[in-house]
């Protein structure tokens, strides 16, 4: 009985239908906008390959600087690469990038939380100073840092976020944990034997798994801003892979001559995949925040 | 606990959390790559001057005593009194003090980050209020926008479009540098051009000086406001909610008193907290606001190290980061503490 | 459907202190709209005392609440009237409602762990009440009334310059009666007074409001879930039920002789120590889902005497007796004025 309940409840909380968003209110609706963004963009860049008129890393495909027109309708940039192809490809970057280090993030922060926040005492408050004092140290610094020593790349750049953000995973899941273990059911449960694993599969994890969907959200966000300032003091790709976060860093430079072109189109399309994601995350922080519902 | 004993076991606590945190930038610069000498050559000088290099920067040493040399150079009195900046080691590309370099690059950064938190709070703080007191209403929806998009744009996107406006079109403002370079900076008293022109009386410095700061504290303050109004906002609808504010407005009180005396006033603690949070993440966005706009600071001394593979110069910026923050957050805690007579009494 | 006021107010020719006429009050949730308070209506003179009694849920502090118009969001007044001294309040401003509130009618909340601001010292708390309503009192004055009013609530006046913190749930409790009455006002409502605190420390709480009306002079509405206290304390009682007044009668004639179905099972769940083999019994069932509440009588599916036309028509409030009024169709179909 308490199982199916359980199952039902977690299901309710994760897959909430869009109609029960839709009557949740505004929270609710800033939740399906931002899905709606984010697929559109992951869309967009999963066909931009087809799609892009030019080879968005060709460089020479027509002069440069041209402003928009009929040939090219979003104008050249400074290489003469099509502004276009590169906007319809240049996510890629940014999704795996962001996509990565929040796989990172959680495989690594989760367990650690739950492992720490489970065995209690001398191990977790190790943990936790440790997670602490990098949660309080300023992430770009320290992703900054660590893309320096690794070098640029994908993956570098995935690393160095993911060292950032484990500890909002840990801190999450640890506070979580740490209350629910009290509650009398978790209680009950274990007086009658429960084991471990069931306890976590069963009571802990479901209640846990809101807060981290929002976490995961904001980390998107946050990742997709972090990879795009690391791009922006060149730790990032070169220009013959399309990114909005090269393209910006690059093309800000002939903005003065009037060139806005070239960095107007990479740069809302960074604004929106980060609105995306932090309307979802904003919505359903609101959503779930337990003080606020009535 | 007596506020006096809270403020000192707070400040003894912070000596295990500095520490803790030097040996994290420790392990990241020097020991994760594995030799920073040979990063910095790419594998391609000849081994003799890479050893010669290493010598000088004492890396040809055992890692622990790297170690100890590295925390025993930070806590050296003597060198902090004879140079007025701690032991942080030879940068590798100058050979120059790192402490030196860090300490006259930290006063740009400080006064951008004043500044720019200037800003975000009576941009943030405010909006979130009324956001707050409308709750679902086309007002509240309409800062709520604001707030969650200005999460949303990369700084230096903000910072280019302000120059663009304000810089290149209308001509109104710098985009670049702390002081226009016809004039000459205030003599050195803090650092702060702003606070030295006006110490120095001077108004012509201290308008140029002012005039420099408003686009980049702008741009970081206005990226910042998002988050202040958001904390603002939901602090204050769960402290609005409260029986305490109910109990208020039952007794008659007039709004305003309901508003800030009752509920900003509690909802200030958990803000104020999370402020301190924010210089953390404030600072990160002054790399790429100075870097944007030429402010000589600490980001733009990072960005520049890091294009000459100046490993050991990367490491003292990134220790004097870490050391700002933990005063901040010291600063916080203690100013918390006398806010809230819960802890105060 | 629509249940006029009551006829029982005889012929009483001055203004009552309170009057209330089929109010109201819903809460707009997006969800859809909850009836919280639904067409109750009653009166109270000065100096008397009202018992508002039901389950949580019931809608008794919504209406509580609403009689000094602070219905937490989403909810509204939706239709009805609410006087006080003859004066509808239904459509005040704000401004003016604020001069009503802690002068004319005063509030005690339930919890009083949480009902005084936590960086005010008390002191400030009664200060700022009389200098709000009293422009004119100095600050020095205003400090002494409050010592004053203190002394008389059993609290040492040098605790003045404490914060809450310093104080126990009980004194709290006294504090917010202190503020309560600090103006004098002529209707106190207290929602759940004792229900946070030791079952010792109610009944001191307890007494204390009452000898505090009594010597004030101020009428008391005491809402609880909790009968045994209403009965002995109220003039009057009102029974809610899922936003309901399903009956209504003096706290003699609703002990002996209860009607509402409801109200007997409520009446036979309170433990009685002069009765050693009294039949404890529990209401089976939960009150209903207030976003969809039953057809019919809204009691009908916990109800032990359910008829067809429970189920299908709602019943109409109708007087039994002197002062006694009841919304059940056992004592008649359509509502027949016994009177």
């Amino acid at each position: 009985m308490v199982r199916i309940e359980m199952k039902r409840s977690m299901l309710a909380r994760i897959v909430p239908g869009f109609t029960s968003l839709v009557k949740k209110g505004p929270s609710g609706q800033m939740v399906i906008i931002g899905m709606i963004i984010v697929l559109a963009l992951v869309i967009m860049t999963a066909m931009g390959p087809w799609i892009a008129p030019h080879d968005p890393s060709r460089s020479g495909v027509g002069r440069i600087r041209i402003p928009p027109n009929w040939q090219f309708p979003l104008g050249t940039n400074h290489l003469g690469q099509d502004v276009l192809s590169r906007t319809l490809c240049g996510g890629s970057i940014m999704l795996q990038v962001s996509a990565l280090s929040v796989l990172l993030c959680f495989a690594i922060g989760v367990p650690l939380g739950l492992f720490s926040s489970y065995v209690g005492g001398f191990v977790d408050s190790a943990f936790s100073l440790v997670i602490d004092a990098v949660y309080a140290f300023p992430g770009l610094v320290i992703a900054i840092a660590i893309a320096a020593m690794l070098g640029p790349g994908v993956v570098n750049m995935a690393l160095s976020i993911a060292v950032v953000y484990i500890p909002s995973y840990f801190r999450i899941v640890r506070s979580q944990v740490l209350s629910i273990k009290e509650l009398t059911y978790v209680e009950a449960a274990r007086s009658v034997g429960a084991k471990w694993y069931t306890i976590l599969s069963r009571y802990i994890l479901p209640n846990v798994v809101p807060s981290i969907v929002v976490v995961i959200t904001i980390n998107f966000a946050d990742a997709i801003l972090t990879a795009a300032g690391l791009t922006f003091i060149g730790l990032g790709v070169t220009y013959d892979i399309p990114d909005w976060g090269w393209d910006l860093t690059n093309g800000r430079t002939y903005i003065s001559s009037g060139a806005w072109w070239i960095i107007a189109f990479p740069g809302l399309m960074i604004i929106l995949l980060a609105l995306g994601f932090t309307l979802i995350g904003e919505g359903l922080s609101e959503l779930l925040n337990p003080k606020l519902q009535r | 606990m007596g506020l006096r004993s809270y403020v000192i076991t707070r400040v003894l606590l912070t000596i295990p959390t500095l520490l803790l945190l030097l040996t994290m930038v420790f392990l990241v610069m020097r020991v994760l790559p594995g030799d920073p000498v040979s990063l910095h050559f790419e594998k391609k000088a000849d081994p003799l001057q890479m050893e010669q290099m290493r010598h000088l920067l004492g890396m040809d040493k055992p890692l622990w005593a790297q170690y100890f040399d590295y925390i025993a150079g930070l806590v050296d009195v003597n060198y902090f009194s004879a140079h007025g900046y701690p032991n942080l080691g030879k940068s590798m590309q100058s050979f120059e003090e790192v402490g030196g370099q860090v300490f006259s690059a930290f006063p740009a950064t400080l006064e951008l980050a004043i500044y720019s938190m200037i800003i975000a709070s009576a941009l943030g703080i405010p909006l979130g209020v009324i956001a707050s007191k409308s709750y679902n209403s086309v007002l509240d929806h309409l800062i709520r926008g604001f707030g969650t998009v200005t999460y949303a744009v990369p700084v230096f996107f903000l910072g280019v479009i302000l120059q663009l406006i304000f810089g290149v079109y209308l001509h109104w403002l710098p985009t670049g540098l702390r002081i226009n370079p016809s004039v000459v900076p205030p003599p050195t008293i803090t650092g702060l051009y702003t606070v030295d022109s006006l110490l120095q009386g001077n108004f012509v410095k201290f308008f140029e000086s002012s005039k420099a700061l408003i686009l980049p504290s702008l741009t970081l303050g206005l990226i910042l406001s998002g988050i202040f109004i958001r904390l603002t906002r939901t602090n204050m609808l769960e402290t609005l909610r409260l029986d305490f504010v109910t109990a208020a407005r039952a007794r008659g009180l007039k709004d305003s008193t309901v508003t800030y005396g009752y509920a900003l006033r509690n909802a200030f603690l958990p803000i104020l907290t999370m402020v301190g949070l924010q210089f953390a993440m404030l600072l990160g966005g002054a790399i790429l606001t100075e870097t944007t706009f030429s402010w000589p600071g600490l980001g733009r001394y990072i960005v520049q190290r890091i294009n000459f593979r100046d490993y050991t110069a990367i490491q003292g910026a990134v220790v004097m980061f870490g050391l700002f923050v933990a005063l901040v957050s010291l600063i916080v805690d203690i100013l918390y503490a006398y806010v809230d007579p819960r802890i105060r009494m | 459907m629509n249940c006029s006021t009551p006829s029982f107010r005889g012929e009483i020719a001055k203004l009552p202190l309170l009057e209330i006429d089929s109010l109201a009050v819903d809460y707009r949730t997006s969800r859809g709209t909850v009836h919280a308070v639904n067409d109750v209506s009653f009166f109270l003179e000065k100096g008397e005392t009202l018992g508002l009694a039901g389950e949580s849920g019931s809608g008794k502090s919504t209406l509580g609440l609403s009689i000094i118009r602070l219905v937490p969001y989403p909810g509204v007044i939706g239709g009805g009237q609410i006087k006080i001294d003859g004066r509808d309040i239904v459509a005040l401003p704000e401004h003016e409602m604020q001069t009503f509130r802690g002068t004319k009618v005063a509030y005690v909340f339930q919890d009083p762990m949480i009902s005084l601001n936590p960086v005010k010292k008390i002191g400030a708390h009664f200060v700022e009440l009389i200098r709000t309503h009293e422009p004119n009192v100095s600050k020095k004055e205003a400090f002494e009334r409050a010592k004053t009013v203190l002394k008389n609530l059993g609290i040492q006046p040098e605790r003045i310059n404490d914060y809450p913190h310093q104080f126990s749930g009980g004194m709290r409790q006294r504090i917010m009666i202190g503020l309560a009455i600090a103006l004098n006002p002529d209707l106190v409502i207290a929602d759940e007074p004792t229900t946070a605190l030791d079952v010792i420390v109610q009944a001191k709480i307890l007494d204390l409001l009452e000898s505090l009306r009594k010597a004030y002079q101020m009428a008391l509405i005491l809402i609880s879930h909790d009968l045994s206290i209403i009965l002995e304390r109220c003039d009057k009682i009102i029974v809610m039920y899922a936003g309901h007044m399903v009956e209504y009668a003096d706290g003699t004639e609703l002990h002996g002789r209860p009607a509402h179905p409801y109200t007997q099972k409520l009446l036979q769940s309170i433990p009685n120590i002069e009765l050693s083999d009294q039949k404890l019994t529990a209401i089976p069932g939960s009150p209903p889902d207030m976003l969809n509440p039953p057809n019919g009588c809204r009691f009908w599916p916990r109800c032990s005497c359910t008829m067809e036309i429970c189920r299908v028509k709602e019943p109409l409030l109708i007087s039994i007796g002197r002062n006694h009024l009841v919304k059940c169709f056992l004592y008649g179909e359509k509502g027949v004025q016994s009177e």
